[in-house]
């Protein structure tokens, strides 16, 4: 455990190394969220309701979903492929520690880093210029369960596509197609209650959802008592299926593991 | 200028060629960003899914406006855009090289890298092209036919000098290139949907002052045969070539007065 905690402090440290980058990825998704407010906002000028979410919803949508994008990490994770690339992975394998739970823990420090000074900074900006929905206390503390489980979640795809590059030469594919996967089921793109009923059913049974639509879902009061509960279950069930895959793929890739070179 | 396209094809052909021996990896990466840039127009069909207007604008005018955007950003690009990689070359130094050489810096580090795959957007953007044209009928004229075909070299230019001055960032700081991002990736976006649904700050900031309105908006009215709502003067829909040149003037002059100012770090 200290040593988890050792490792996570590494995780923030590298990401907070880079003030500048940190600043101007804050104001790209500054940039985005008002872009997709409006467009969202435009849509509500026909409609009250599109899938149970009213304007407040959707432009609070918006702004969560900007400030947990760096959060979860959504975009392309490509860290353990090149280790595996270049040969680094031996020398990871040869330690006394699992390389999951490393990297496991490395992106539980990034984490809170992103979700403190790529999330908040947006949020607020979104919070001063539109009415947003408030959480109920409960709410608010089920969110902050939700979004962590959503890291994991997240961590565990990451670390499930990555892997590939044990048997692919080139994984640059793998990844971009894994990329467009969550960004498009996890409902970043576009809130998944906007999408027809069947594909929306779809994406709810997908692990993706619980990435960023679930803790959207959560903080809106969208799900209470018994649902919620449910909600945060499923999350930890995909968080452990996709650890599970993750290890098995590790497994069977260093019984056969050729380095080369490196 | 003929020389420098020489020098340009010159070095673009060898890395196509070299991208080209890894033929299942470039099949894969081809289709992966196929479909990433599909993602963006599914949201476009996502909102006509609930609403049959946005504002005034139907799905196939929409369509129309997305697919200038889409496809004119894409071919900026295959072109440039690995301008995004610019900071890496300030901060290892590389940069110093194309000092030393006797061509001009801006065309040595455009030619650099070209990014065979990206052909895949542009792909992308045609077939929205043919969907929005199928269910449009333009009433076609000289006028409107040469408007359209003015506003493609037009947009092109908009948004590689949005790329030039965003690179041009990296001489200064080399950790900030994620600024440049919200203008040429957060610029094509914007430019996919009708100006009229943003705030009026958003359009003066992001629609004139850094001219996205110009990319395909002004254009897309006057082909449509659509008023702005807004009141703007109709001959704002001719402005995009004169736009355009100014935007590559000032980025001209921007990246010569960096480059006048920049101090390796003696990498």
């Amino acid at each position: 455990m200290r040593l988890d905690w050792e490792i996570a402090k590494r995780g923030w440290r590298r990401y907070a190394a880079y003030p500048w980058a940190t600043v101007a990825g804050a104001f790209t998704n500054t940039v985005f969220g008002f872009l997709q407010a409006y467009i969202l906002l435009a849509v509500y000028r026909h409609r009250a309701n599109v899938g149970g979410f009213d304007q407040a919803d959707a432009v609070t949508y918006v702004w969560l979903a900007q400030s947990m994008i760096m959060t979860v990490y959504i975009f392309s994770w490509w860290e353990l492929a090149w280790r595996i690339r270049d040969g680094s992975i031996a020398t990871d394998l040869a330690r006394p520690l699992d390389p999951q739970r490393y990297w496991l823990a490395f992106d539980l420090g990034r984490a809170p880093y992103h979700f403190l000074f790529r999330g908040l900074p947006p949020f607020v900006i979104g919070a001063l210029v539109f009415q947003l929905h408030w959480p109920s206390p409960l709410d608010a503390l089920a969110f902050v369960v939700s979004l962590t489980l959503a890291v994991v979640v997240s961590f565990g795809f990451r670390f499930l596509y990555n892997s590939a590059a044990f048997w692919l030469l080139d994984f640059r594919g793998i990844v971009t197609l894994s990329t467009t996967v969550v960004i498009f089921f996890s409902g970043m793109a576009i809130p998944i209650r906007y999408f027809p009923h069947a594909l929306r059913e779809l994406c709810y049974a997908l692990p993706f959802a619980a990435v960023i639509q679930t803790p959207v879902d959560v903080w809106l009061g969208k799900r209470s008592g018994l649902d919620l509960a449910g909600v945060l279950a499923l999350q930890v069930v995909w968080a452990l299926a996709l650890l599970g895959l993750g290890k098995l793929a590790l497994g069977r890739a260093t019984r056969k593991l050729v380095i080369q070179g490196g | 200028m003929v020389d420098g396209i020489l020098v340009w094809r010159r070095l673009v052909g060898a890395q196509i060629r070299s991208q080209l021996q890894y033929r299942m990896s470039f099949a894969l990466d081809m289709t992966g960003t196929f479909w990433i840039s599909f993602i963006d127009f599914f949201v476009v069909l996502t909102i006509f899914h609930n609403v049959p207007r946005l504002g005034s604008w139907t799905v196939h005018e929409v369509a129309f406006l997305y697919a200038l955007s889409a496809i004119t950003f894409a071919v900026t690009d295959l072109l440039i855009g690995h301008l995004d990689q610019f900071p890496q070359k300030i901060r290892d130094g590389n940069f110093d090289i194309v000092l030393v050489r006797p061509r001009g810096t801006l065309l040595q580090i455009v030619a650099s890298d070209f990014a065979t795959r990206r052909v895949a957007r542009v792909l992308q953007g045609v077939i929205v092209l043919v969907y929005a044209l199928s269910g449009l009928h333009i009433h076609w004229t000289p006028a409107r036919e040469a408007v359209l075909l003015a506003s493609l070299p037009s947009a092109a230019v908009i948004f590689s000098s949005i790329w030039v001055v965003g690179a041009c960032i990296a001489f200064w700081t080399t950790d900030g290139g994620e600024f440049t991002n919200a203008f040429t990736y957060g610029g094509t976006t914007m430019a996919q949907y009708p100006f009229d649904i943003y705030s009026a700050w958003l359009r003066r900031f992001l629609g004139y002052f850094v001219p996205l309105a110009f990319v395909c908006y002004f254009p897309a009215l006057y082909v449509l045969g659509k008023p702005d709502l807004l009141g703007v003067p109709h001959f704002f829909d001719f402005l995009s070539p004169a736009v355009a040149l100014v935007a590559a003037c000032i980025a001209g002059s921007i990246w010569r007065f960096a480059v006048r100012h920049y101090r390796s770090a003696g990498g």
